[in-house]
């Protein structure tokens, strides 16, 4: 008896890692699918993780990273600042929303604004792809096009997860920072150059 | 027995019946304070109590004095304390967006929409709209009017953000901390009948400032005269917004002192607007400058070589 619950404790310390990481990356990868094709389901929402949000985060201001050679021309954002705001950004919206009266938790809040910048990484992963041929205006148009799918598709996406857990007449009060959010996120996507 | 009918409990019965039978009987209801929302677009009242809501602008104004010294029950390290707010409904903020779109003379914003539940959400959310909006709007300008230059370099300049961020939060929480105490210092000087609180002027602060959102986005145009009209048309809506919501607040006070808070007022929102147009925007002749900057370089890289 003593042996058996001895086994059950330690069952996730023994196991390899190569089924410790499968097992997150399944987790992660299964919200990633619930991000790309948005129903009203409480996977997201049930077991929420940071590490979706923390890859995606990561791969987005390395992408908006641009090689400072020339030194005073870079007016992009820098690793630091696309990251601050990402995650300061996504806490003041969980902010927002929970003094608006939400019934969501803070983790769950911040678990759905970052794993719904899903779409948005993929619109730069595109962008990036589309810049390697030569600019003009039927290159920009592309990408404005891809990008403002994308930014409506995270906007769906969010609004699909969050928007119950507000009180029926604040509802718009909520997303609205949400939309601003990811808006300024693909403003960043889209001025872009490498 | 006697007694022990004496002893039972009697049943009044609910309130309806009871008035049915006894229609003089005084009746007090107490209410839920978890209903009260629902009252907010209550009723129309008797004829008489209209008369002084409406001066008041107000359909229910005895029902928030009396939630207004409810409200702020709770301790300030509380979350709750901070969720009274960011107790509004979608419609309330977007009549005090109408509110501070149309000043109406003689009707004051701040008892008109505000009505003693100042919120926090239209202030803060407002100036962060309209520090992107400017930072944005002014980077889309500046690339539209040096599109066809050869020397000009499209850079997105992300650190005007972080400018425009301090400049727009900076003016919606220390002008309005400055009037409060000069207001609070005249005061306790004379007697003044409308006092406003802090909460209320930084409310009254953040939702003046949202008619410089479309502004900005139209200051996109690169025409002078375009941008300067707008300058006019935003300070007027927004200044006689302002004027008009502290005009009382020191119309007791000395003559020349409430003239001079007035004009103050209205500067400080007119050095806002046109320091941002300034120096976010960049001014549209301005496209034959770097030939000329070039050029006295030139003249005095040869005049020191020689």
């Amino acid at each position: 008896m003593k042996s058996r619950i001895r086994e059950r404790d330690s069952s996730t310390l023994n196991e390899s890692v190569q089924n410790t990481i499968m097992r997150d990356l399944k987790a992660v990868g299964k919200k990633f699918m619930h991000v790309l094709y948005p129903r009203k389901s409480n996977t997201l929402l049930r077991d929420w993780d940071l590490w979706g949000p923390l890859i995606l985060c990561v791969t987005l201001a390395l992408m908006l990273q641009r090689s400072s050679l020339d030194g005073e021309e870079d007016g992009g954002p820098q690793f630091a600042e696309v990251f601050v705001i990402v995650w300061f950004g996504a806490v003041i919206i969980t902010l927002n929303s929970k003094l608006l009266g939400g019934n969501i938790s803070f983790f769950q809040s911040l678990c759905v604004l970052g794993y719904c910048i899903l779409p948005l990484t993929v619109a730069m992963v595109i962008c990036r792809l589309v810049l390697l041929t030569e600019p003009g205006p039927v290159n920009f148009m592309i990408r404005l096009f891809v990008v403002t799918l994308m930014f409506a598709w995270s906007v769906v996406a969010s609004t699909a997860f969050l928007a119950d857990s507000q009180p029926p007449n604040r509802k718009a009060l909520a997303v609205y920072p949400v939309f601003l959010f990811y808006f300024v996120i693909s403003w960043m996507i889209l001025t872009f150059i490498p | 027995m006697a007694a022990a009918d004496d002893l039972q409990f009697e049943e009044f019965g609910d309130t309806a019946t009871s008035l049915a039978a006894n229609s003089d009987a005084t009746t007090i209801s107490i209410e839920d304070p978890g209903e009260t929302p629902k009252h907010k677009s209550g009723p129309p009242r008797s004829s008489r109590r209209e008369e002084d809501d409406e001066l008041l602008g107000n359909d229910d104004s005895d029902k928030t004095e009396l939630l207004a010294g409810q409200k702020k029950s709770s301790p300030f390290w509380t979350f709750e304390y901070y969720q009274t707010f960011f107790d509004v409904d979608t419609y309330q903020v977007f009549d005090r967006i109408k509110g501070s779109l149309l000043p109406i003379p003689g009707k004051n914003f701040v008892r008109l929409s505000i009505r003693s539940n100042p919120d926090l959400y239209g202030p803060f959310w407002i100036c962060a709209t309209l520090v992107f909006a400017i930072a944005i709007s002014g980077n889309l300008s500046n690339f539209l009017i040096h599109l066809g230059e050869k020397t000009y370099h499209y850079v997105p300049e992300f650190q005007k953000v972080s400018i425009a961020a301090t400049i727009i939060y900076a003016y919606a929480w220390l002008v309005p901390l400055a009037l409060w105490g000069f207001l609070m210092w005249r005061n306790s000087k004379v007697m003044n009948i409308v006092s406003y609180s802090f909460l209320e002027i930084v409310c009254v602060y953040g939702y003046s400032l949202f008619i410089y959102i479309p502004t900005a986005i139209l200051w996109i145009i690169p025409q002078k005269a375009v941008r300067w009209i707008l300058v006019m048309v935003a300070l007027g809506i927004s200044g006689s917004v302002l004027a008009m919501t502290f005009w009382p607040a020191v119309r007791e006070d000395n003559r020349r002192i409430a003239l001079a808070t007035i004009v103050t007022i209205v500067l400080l929102h007119m050095l806002l607007s046109v320091g941002c147009l300034a120096y976010f925007f960049d001014a549209p002749e301005m496209d034959h400058l770097p030939t000329t900057i070039a050029t006295p370089n030139q003249t005095a890289a040869a005049a020191k070589s020689s």
